[in-house]
């Protein structure tokens, strides 16, 4: 067992272990949509919610999964669980907030195979959390996803008023962006007590 | 346009239509794993494999498989080639297994996999399908090593390990700290950029 506390692993994550930029999980999203505040947070938002989920649904599946001895089944679970929590959360925007459902397009679906989901499921279950800490890595988890989309979004909503070299423009700013996002992030090392 | 060979279908994936720099796919292994250029590698090889025989498996059901369920079946699929490299891993070699970590089961998650099977392989007769597969498996690994490569030699003065620079020199340890995944990437990108630049020009001023 485990035996970080629960604030710790909260802070872990959402600073100095940011799923997306120290641990480079959800980058597709991360650079699909932040151009803009406003898709940036409501996807930020859906993926917490995702990551949450999957992260409670995990944590007993596994259970059920070392009660029969069948470990080798974890993986194609958890993709299943996470399927199908989109899936959920695809119907309910769509419903209720069509436009919105627009304009995150093909992300939205594509929360599945963002890897920040699938591994918040395999990371609890490799360092054999206890559920309230699998509870504190999930909110950390969706918490510092959101942070990093909606710190992005900025920079990138900043970006469109300065004039970038042709060469640079497209994947290569925001990848570098990113990179110096992670840079000052790395001067969180040390809070929450972890490496 | 004719009907492209599948010795076409292969290369598309290595340099036309790269999934790491051209198409900008699959980054979470592309930045995570490229410490070193062995990581890189067998990351890259991995996943051609499980991109090779989901893409044919996909392609021979894609009769088979009705419309609604088609992203399920296709990450079930996907997911149980992943299981198969995760437990060979660790069979063949412990230490790769402890480097790599959770980023071998997190290649179910990667968008090239699922992009693959749902924009070739489910139109397409299995044998192109899987030349085209197994050329954007090459195309990834290039791209790791590529990246990975730089990493290792900046980051810690070696390349597979063997020392380079003799023991004078000072490690760029940024390198294979997160940042440096990011700023390698953005390099490499901004190389392939300026050499689609020089390559557009020349064909303007070639007069026709």
């Amino acid at each position: 067992m485990n035996n970080d506390t629960v604030a710790n692993i909260l802070l872990t994550t959402i600073l100095p272990g940011n799923f997306v930029l120290a641990m480079f999980l959800g980058m597709c999203p991360f650079l699909g949509v932040s151009q803009k505040l406003s898709t940036a947070v409501p996807m930020g938002i859906a993926t917490a919610f995702v990551i949450l989920v999957a992260s409670v649904s995990a944590y007993f599946l596994n259970m059920l999964l070392v009660h029969f001895h069948l470990e080798f089944l974890s993986v194609i679970t958890f993709i299943t669980v996470i399927a199908c929590t989109v899936q959920l959360v695809e119907m309910f925007v769509k419903k209720t907030f069509p436009v919105l459902f627009r304009q995150l397009g093909i992300y939205l679906p594509l929360i599945t195979t963002n890897c920040a989901v699938l591994g918040v499921a395999l990371f609890q279950t490799a360092r054999n959390y206890s559920f309230a800490q699998s509870l504190a890595y999930s909110i950390g988890g969706g918490a510092g996803f959101t942070l990093a989309l909606i710190l992005m979004a900025g920079l990138r909503e900043r970006m469109q008023l300065s004039n970038v070299p042709t060469l640079v423009q497209g994947a290569a700013i925001s990848v570098i962006l990113g990179g110096l996002l992670s840079l000052s992030f790395m001067g969180f090392a040390g809070i929450g007590g972890g490496e | 346009m004719s009907v492209p060979s599948n010795f076409d279908e292969f290369l598309d994936g290595i340099w036309k239509q790269n999934p790491i720099f051209v198409m900008v796919l699959g980054m979470c292994p592309t930045l995570a794993v490229t410490v070193s250029a062995v990581n890189a590698i067998s990351m890259g090889l991995a996943t051609t494999f499980v991109l090779g025989a989901s893409c044919l498996l996909v392609s021979l059901l894609r009769h088979a498989i009705p419309k609604q369920v088609r992203i399920a079946s296709y990450i079930l699929i996907i997911a149980t080639f992943v299981t198969v490299v995760d437990y060979a891993i660790q069979a063949i070699s412990l230490d790769l297994y402890e480097a790599l970590g959770a980023y071998i089961k997190l290649i179910v998650a990667n968008c090239i996999l699922l992009g693959r099977a749902e924009a070739h392989a489910a139109k397409n007769p299995p044998l192109p399908a899987t030349f085209n597969a197994i050329g954007m498996g090459f195309g990834f690994t290039l791209g790791l090593f590529a990246i990975g490569c730089v990493r290792e030699i900046l980051g810690a003065g070696k390349l597979f390990g063997i020392s380079l620079f003799g023991e004078h020199f000072q490690p760029w340890v940024v390198m294979v700290l997160p940042p440096g995944g990011f700023f390698v990437l953005a390099g490499w990108l901004i190389v392939f950029a300026a050499f689609e630049q020089y390559k557009s020009k020349r064909i303007q001023g070639v007069p026709s």
